[in-house]
């Protein structure tokens, strides 16, 4: 099986690349048009800044060419919001493979921190990416802004409001969380995610 | 819901671990991966690694480290200890850590700080700041792990460098630090309830109770601690099933 993880100038690459060592899978990354279609599983990870982002990704061809990637995709965090319609982060028109909106999480009073920074619980899961996962187990999460719950929310999490921390349509997977920080419960969503 | 954090502190040296750790399951306390495996396996939410190694020569020592701590931790790191350039962050981020944490370097040049932020996102930049309360009743920053007194506000420095894109802030008490009579809960409360992002809690936790007081009381976000973890005066399963039963949220 031949696992992609798309290069493209967003964080925490490496740690998606060391996860899958760690669970005894080799990955390659890179930016390769060839290579990210003749994959068999498709990764797109990232923490950063959207608009950024999708800037470097149409310069590249890699916007269309994520869009009409037939085989599983999964997008973490930054990967996930960008997959969907658009982001309120500097107003980006984004991959519009999910309908959902993504926005920046309000504080509703100073002990609310924003970026959402530490573990949380996913629940109301759906898909066979969360098989073996037990409802209200616990996900590393890291980021400001959140994809409102939308008809292909497939996780839920609170923070001052529920929110779609993971979303599903035909072969595209995203979560917020990382599963690549997520203990053993992440390990199962990645191995989940690569049995598809 | 999210949870309360609790975060062991390993002090790195020449790729060791430097503080005497009693482990009777480790072969080998001083290997910092098999006590980061065996902290994250306890439930440990995060792990901080502190380098104080000297020599740049060393540094590339803890580049490598970073990368076996990667391949092995399925938890997130922060790495800290003489960062000063973005060649530094990077190498660092490229070898798997998760967040850097910068102190003195960062207040002789808070630029840093916001070329850090734009280059690698606010997330992962954690500004450390030793503080300490004085004779005059106000909290102020000190540098060089402690031994350089400034006259900045401890307050003023910290909402400074959130202005400038910092992450979070680990916050070290220095009457605090190494007394085992808990956290300093004033100075951490404050900086949690006028600055927007986490705070994590340092210095002083000696039992379960002043972890409850300063996740309460001291509002904090996290709360870090090393030898404590290190001579097993507490437990991290144990504190975890403590707090939760008094009503803290934790990841258990």
């Amino acid at each position: 099986m031949k696992t992609v993880i798309i290069k493209y100038n967003a964080g925490n690459i490496q740690s998606v690349l060391y996860a899958l060592e760690r669970i005894g899978v080799s990955a390659m990354v890179t930016d390769s048009i060839q290579e990210i279609q003749t994959a068999d599983k498709v990764i797109f990870p990232g923490v950063g800044e959207a608009s950024t982002a999708m800037q470097y990704l149409r310069e590249r061809n890699l916007d269309e060419l994520i869009k009409n990637l037939k085989q599983p995709v999964l997008g973490i965090c930054l990967g996930m919001q960008l997959m969907c319609k658009h982001s309120t982060e500097n107003d980006t028109a984004c991959l519009g493979i999910f309908e959902e909106q993504v926005k920046q999480f309000e504080t509703i009073e100073p002990s609310i921190k924003i970026p959402q920074i530490g573990w949380n619980t996913i629940a109301a899961l759906k898909t066979p990416l969360f098989k073996g996962i037990a409802e209200n187990s616990f996900a590393y999460f890291v980021h400001g802004y959140y994809a409102a719950k939308g008809q292909h929310t497939i996780a839920t999490t609170n923070y001052i409001q529920d929110y779609s921390s993971a979303l599903q349509k035909d072969n595209f997977y995203g979560v917020q969380f990382h599963p690549e920080k997520s203990a053993k419960a992440g390990e199962q969503i990645i191995q989940n995610f690569l049995s598809l | 819901m999210l949870t309360k954090r609790i975060i062991p502190c390993l002090d790195i040296k020449d790729g060791r671990t430097v503080k005497g750790v009693n482990f009777e399951q480790l072969r080998d306390a001083g290997d910092p991966i098999e006590l980061a495996a065996f902290y994250a396996s306890e439930g440990a939410d995060e792990l901080v690694f502190l380098d104080i190694t000297a020599t740049v020569e060393k540094r590339k020592t803890l580049s490598e480290l970073v990368n076996k701590i990667a391949h092995k931790i399925n938890i997130p790191f922060t790495v800290g200890g003489g960062i000063q350039t973005e060649e530094d962050v990077s190498i660092l981020l490229q070898n798997g850590a998760d967040k850097i944490s910068i102190n003195t370097a960062a207040f002789q040049n808070p630029a840093i700080i916001n070329r850090f932020a734009k280059n690698f996102g606010s997330q992962c930049v954690v500004l450390a700041i030793d503080t300490k309360l004085e004779a005059d009743g106000n909290w102020y920053v000190y540098l060089k792990g402690g031994r350089e007194k400034t006259n900045t506000l401890t307050m003023d420095w910290a909402r400074q460098a959130v202005d400038l894109g910092v992450g979070e802030i680990l916050l070290t008490s220095m009457n605090h630090d190494g007394t085992k009579q808990g956290f300093a809960l004033d100075i951490t409360a404050a900086l949690s309830s006028n600055l927007p992002v986490p705070i994590i809690a340092s210095g002083g936790g000696g039992t379960e109770a002043h972890f409850y007081d300063v996740f309460t009381n001291g509002k904090a976000d996290a709360a870090l601690a090393a030898s404590i973890f290190h001579y097993k005066e507490v437990a991290i399963p144990h504190l975890k099933n403590y707090l939760n039963n008094k009503g803290i949220a934790v990841r258990i």
